[in-house]
Parts: structure tokens; C-alpha cells; sequence
């Protein structure tokens, strides 16, 4: 019996009842999560964010990645770096650096949350600079 | 011939051009060794999200009066709270962690994703019902932890771009997606321990670049078929992601250890430091936000303590005759921020005793702002109980300022910082 299952499934009996067990919790929580009118957005949100990331954000790093591997060898990773660390700031920072909240935020907490950009902007400044310092002692040495 | 092989025969064995042929992806780093390297980090990082995050759920009491921030899950009772007799700065600790190790998880996750990408590409995308229903979890997996992430940090960075309760999608997103990320961890758990068998834990790391060689072909083709010459090492690569998850929680870690260091999360919501006066310390919600006017604060304001059918009215010079309690206690937002004050009030132990309430007795508080989905807040028998626990009058010295609650607010060690109700209208003892 589980022979034939397996030679028609794929796996093991076990593989469908977990995936079975995950499919109907995650269902229940659909279910919890609105009230009717947030179904929508929210199931355009979850397809929407797995086809950003797969489909726009991999591949626009993976041609970053490509371009900047024109550069001689390891030297890349000079660029690199510093890069993919201002870029991570920036992705997780962007509500803040962007202003995108700062309406609810001045509503809030009375203040404006002025000066995300220039932090950033600054952090990443001195991220290419400390590289391209590295990047002559190294150079210097060799 | 079963029917597997007939349906396999439907699919054109040639791949479409693109990311769907075995030569497109070219990383010489991509591979079994550094996809189950990268989740094992993860895995630990995940627990202790879902501990802290059950932590924080749990800290809001709620299965008490109006307290349920996920009306069906939080019907059941809670396994655990933070005890009331621990200093005031363990919730400051395990939401610090919640907030803080989130954000930085985040170079993680994305490169555990950029390694298993080809995965997405497989050609024929299905080879089995089996392989159709990985899929579709995986599909449960990535989502459910996007959403995780992109509500957790656009809800510490004050953006909304939703419709619906942060509190309800966290929450039921997170079971989806832990749930999502066990199974996955049991299906790989095969893969990973023979990635570990033939390459060595720890192995790969002592590669430098001019060591650094593509795995061998593995079956799920992760390892590119003609990789580009390396670049980077692996250890290279992993100290990358590091360095990112080091920048990403330097920028804001300030805001939860507060004090001098708030003014070096530079990219923190709570990062700014305003003043040095006696009210001078970060505001959730000010007075004006909240619809509270000098009108109804003024001396015509009185506190309603009751009990059964004994009220008694209390003004702010009756509250000042009472006996003072001093406390040093920090207030920590769910938003993971937190700040450390000296305050200055009545006992609710005291006012519990006041009306002759009972100290099983549950109190439920009422703020006088007209609007807000925490203006009804039940406080536990053991929080009314614990010695710092304060209907507090003063802050630093000097009278609560209108935006941290003038004439009185609570202040209640480890309770989330929407529980430390502002500008209190009523208290009430309640069997529990």
C-alpha cells in the first residue's frame, strides 16, 4: 500500500499529511485573519510579495551582481560590500527614510521624524569610504 | 506505465530560455553545503522570534476584559507571563529582542532565499504530486515570512499601508509561517545532514577565494552547471550577510537601550532625543492625537475608584494626600523602543484596598480620551499587586506633562506600553 503510494505520489505518506496539516492551519488562519473585506489585499499581498522578491528584487541583485563583476577579480568586492550593506539599510529602513510614515509618526509621537535620508545617506558615505580606504592600505601592501 | 510517467510525458522535456536553463544561474557558490549553512543560522534566530513574540502576546493578559488583541486565538489562556516580581525591563528585553533580532534576520532570510533561487526556475516545475504539493508549502513558506517581515518592521516604522489589525496578521502569519518552516525543516533535515557529511560543518569556511570551488552536481541543481570563476568565499559571503544583520541592528538597538545610546540609532524610529527636561522622554500617543483637551483635565477632573456598588471620587490633590510610592521603571513599546523614568503616584494595591477590593480581583481602567483601541485596559490580580505598580501622578520630579497622561496614568512593571493607561477616567475591581 505505501508502495503504491509512493510510486504514485511521490513520497512518503508522512510528506502529504504534514503538507495536509500546514495547508488546512494555514487556511484556518486566513479564515481568523479578516473580517470579509481585507480578504482580497491580503492574498494579492502574500502572491504579490513571493513574486516581488523572486521575480524583481533576486534577479535585479543577481544583474548588480553582473555588472559589477566586470571589475578585476576580488576588487569587486571593494564595491561590493559597502553596497549591499547600504542596500540592506536602505530596504529595511525605507518607511523612515522615504517619509513614508512620517505623517502617522508626527500624529503620534508630536514630532517629525526628519533626518532618515541624510543618516543614510551619510552611513553609506562613510561605508565606501572606509572600502576605498581598506581598499589602498591593502593595495599599498601588496 | 502509472500515471506519473504518462503526466511527465505531457511536459516538454526542453526548458524555456531564461532562469529556467540549467546554464543561467552562474553563482560558483551556490550549493546544499551553503543553502543548509544559511538555514541553520535561521534556525535558531526563528525560535527565539516565536518565543519573544509569544512572550509579548502573553504580556497583554488576553484573555482579561477587552485585552484580546486576536479575539479567537487569545480565548485561550496564556502558558506563560513574565513574572511581575522581575525587574521592569524584562519585557524591554524580550521585545528589544523580538524587534532588534527581527530586523537584523533580515540579511539572513534574503540570502537564504538568493541561494535557493534556481529552485524557483526547476524545469519540468513538477515531477510528482509530491513535488507539486512542496511547492505549493514553499509558496506558504516565502509568503507568510514576507509578510512577517514587511508588517513587523512598517509597524516599528510608523507606516500603515493596510486595512486591517497589525496585531491579527502578525499573529496568525506567524503560525502559518512556523508552521510552514517546521515541515520545511523536517522534508530538508535529509539533505542538509549529507550536505554536512560530505562537505563538513564547517569545512567550506576555510576556504579562501583562491580555495573557493563550486560543490559537486547535486540533484535538487542548486550548484550552477557552468558557474562564473568566484569572486568571493563563501566565509566572504557569510561575513557579508553578517556585516549587513550588524549595521541593520546598530542603526536602531539605541532605541531600546535608551539613555545616552538612544542618540546612536541613527536609523531608528525612536532614535531622536528631544530635550533634557523632567517630560522630555518619548510619547506613544500625544494628548492632542488622542482628542484629551485641558477641559476635561482641569481641576473639575476626578478619578472614579470602584468596587461593587462602592464608588468613591477622587481629585488629584485627594491622590496627592495619599501616601507617594517612588519607582524607577521603563516603558517598553511593542514596537520593541523602550525609556527608563523615575516615577511618582499612589500604589494600585493601595486604591485596590481603598474600596476594600479583593486581591484576586481584576482591575479594569478607563482612560478619558474619547478614541483609541487601548483606552480599555484589565490589569491581572498580580499586577495590581506588585509594589511598583502606580497610578502615577509625577514624572522626574515635576507633574505628569499632558502627553505622558496629566492628571494621573499607569505605570505597571513589564506591561506592554499601550497597558499603561494615560489621562485615567475610572477604575474598577471586578471578580475575575
Amino acid at each position: 500500500m505505501t508502495a503504491h503510494l509512493r510510486s504514485r505520489y511521490g513520497a512518503s505518506p508522512l510528506h502529504l499529511l504534514g503538507h495536509l496539516a500546514l495547508f488546512a492551519l494555514a487556511a484556518f488562519a486566513f479564515t481568523q485573519m479578516f473580517s470579509g473585506s481585507g480578504v482580497i489585499q491580503l492574498i494579492a499581498w502574500l502572491i504579490g510579495f513571493a513574486l516581488l522578491q523572486d521575480l524583481v528584487l533576486i534577479p535585479l541583485y543577481t544583474l548588480a551582481g553582473r555588472g559589477l563583476s566586470r571589475l578585476p577579480g576580488a576588487s569587486v568586492n571593494y564595491v561590493r560590500v559597502p553596497a549591499v550593506i547600504s542596500g540592506l539599510l536602505l530596504l529595511v529602513y525605507a518607511p523612515l527614510i522615504l517619509g513614508l510614515g512620517a505623517h502617522t509618526f508626527l500624529f503620534y509621537s508630536g514630532h517629525h521624524p526628519s533626518g532618515y535620508l541624510r543618516n543614510w545617506l551619510l552611513i553609506s558615505a562613510c561605508l565606501f569610504l572606509i572600502s576605498g580606504f581598506v581598499y589602498l592600505v591593502r593595495g599599498r601592501r601588496a | 506505465m502509472n500515471t506519473l510517467t504518462r503526466a511527465r510525458k505531457l511536459v516538454p522535456t526542453n526548458p524555456p530560455p531564461g532562469p529556467f536553463r540549467p546554464g543561467f544561474w552562474r553563482s560558483p557558490l551556490r550549493g546544499p553545503w551553503l543553502t543548509s549553512f544559511l538555514g541553520t543560522l535561521l534556525v535558531p534566530g526563528i525560535v527565539l522570534m516565536l518565543l519573544t513574540g509569544l512572550i509579548s502576546q502573553w504580556s497583554y493578559y488576553p484573555t482579561l476584559g477587552r485585552n484580546a488583541t486576536t479575539p479567537v486565538a487569545d480565548s485561550i489562556p496564556p502558558l506563560f507571563h513574565l513574572p511581575v516580581s522581575w525587574p521592569s525591563w524584562d519585557y524591554a528585553v524580550t521585545q528589544g529582542i523580538h524587534v532588534n533580532l527581527g530586523l537584523a534576520l533580515v540579511p539572513l532570510v534574503l540570502a537564504k532565499l538568493w541561494s535557493v533561487i534556481p529552485r524557483l526556475f526547476k524545469w519540468p516545475a513538477v515531477e510528482s504530486p509530491a513535488a507539486a504539493v512542496e511547492r505549493l508549502s514553499l509558496l506558504v513558506l516565502v509568503s507568510s515570512v514576507l509578510v512577517e517581515f514587511f508588517t513587523g518592521v512598517a509597524d516599528a516604522e510608523y507606516w500603515y499601508p493596510w486595512h486591517f489589525s497589525f496585531y491579527t496578521i502578525h499573529y496568525y502569519g506567524a503560525w502559518v509561517f512556523f508552521s510552514a518552516f517546521a515541515l520545511h525543516f523536517a522534508i530538508k533535515l535529509p539533505t542538509v545532514r549529507r550536505a554536512y557529511r560530505t562537505r563538513g560543518l564547517l569545512k567550506p569556511l576555510r576556504d579562501d577565494l583562491k580555495h573557493t570551488r563550486p560543490e559537486p552536481p547535486d540533484p535538487d541543481g542548486l550548484v550552477a552547471a557552468r558557474p562564473d570563476a568566484p569572486t568571493i568565499s563563501r566565509r566572504g559571503l557569510l561575513a557579508m550577510v553578517g556585516g549587513g544583520s550588524l549595521a541593520v541592528l546598530l542603526v536602531n538597538v539605541g532605541e531600546t537601550i535608551g539613555g545616552p545610546l538612544r542618540r546612536t540609532a541613527l536609523l531608528g524610529a525612536r532614535g531622536r532625543v528631544f530635550g533634557t527636561g523632567p517630560n522630555d522622554f518619548q510619547i506613544t500617543t500625544t494628548a492632542v492625537s488622542a482628542g484629551v483637551t485641558g477641559a476635561v483635565t482641569g481641576t473639575a477632573w476626578r478619578l472614579s475608584l470602584a468596587y461593587d456598588t462602592h464608588i468613591v471620587s477622587l481629585s488629584r490633590a485627594q491622590l496627592m494626600a495619599m501616601p507617594q510610592h517612588h519607582a524607577t521603571l521603563t516603558l517598553t513599546c511593542v514596537e520593541g523602543w523602550s525609556t527608563t523614568q523615575h516615577w511618582t503616584g499612589v500604589r494600585l494595591a493601595d486604591l485596590r484596598d481603598l474600596v476594600g477590593a479583593k486581591a484576586t480581583d481584576v482591575l479594569k481602567v478607563s482612560s478619558i480620551q474619547p478614541s483609541g483601541p487601548f483606552r480599555h485596559v484589565a490589569l491581572a490580580p498580580q499586577q495590581v499587586a506588585a509594589s511598583d505598580a502606580l497610578l502615577a501622578l509625577c514624572v522626574n520630579g515635576v507633574d505628569l506633562s499632558p502627553d505622558h497622561g496629566y492628571p494621573a496614568r499607569v505605570i505597571v512593571p513589564g506591561a506592554p506600553g499601550v497597558h499603561n493607561t494615560k489621562w485615567v477616567g475610572s477604575m474598577r475591581f471586578v471578580p475575575a
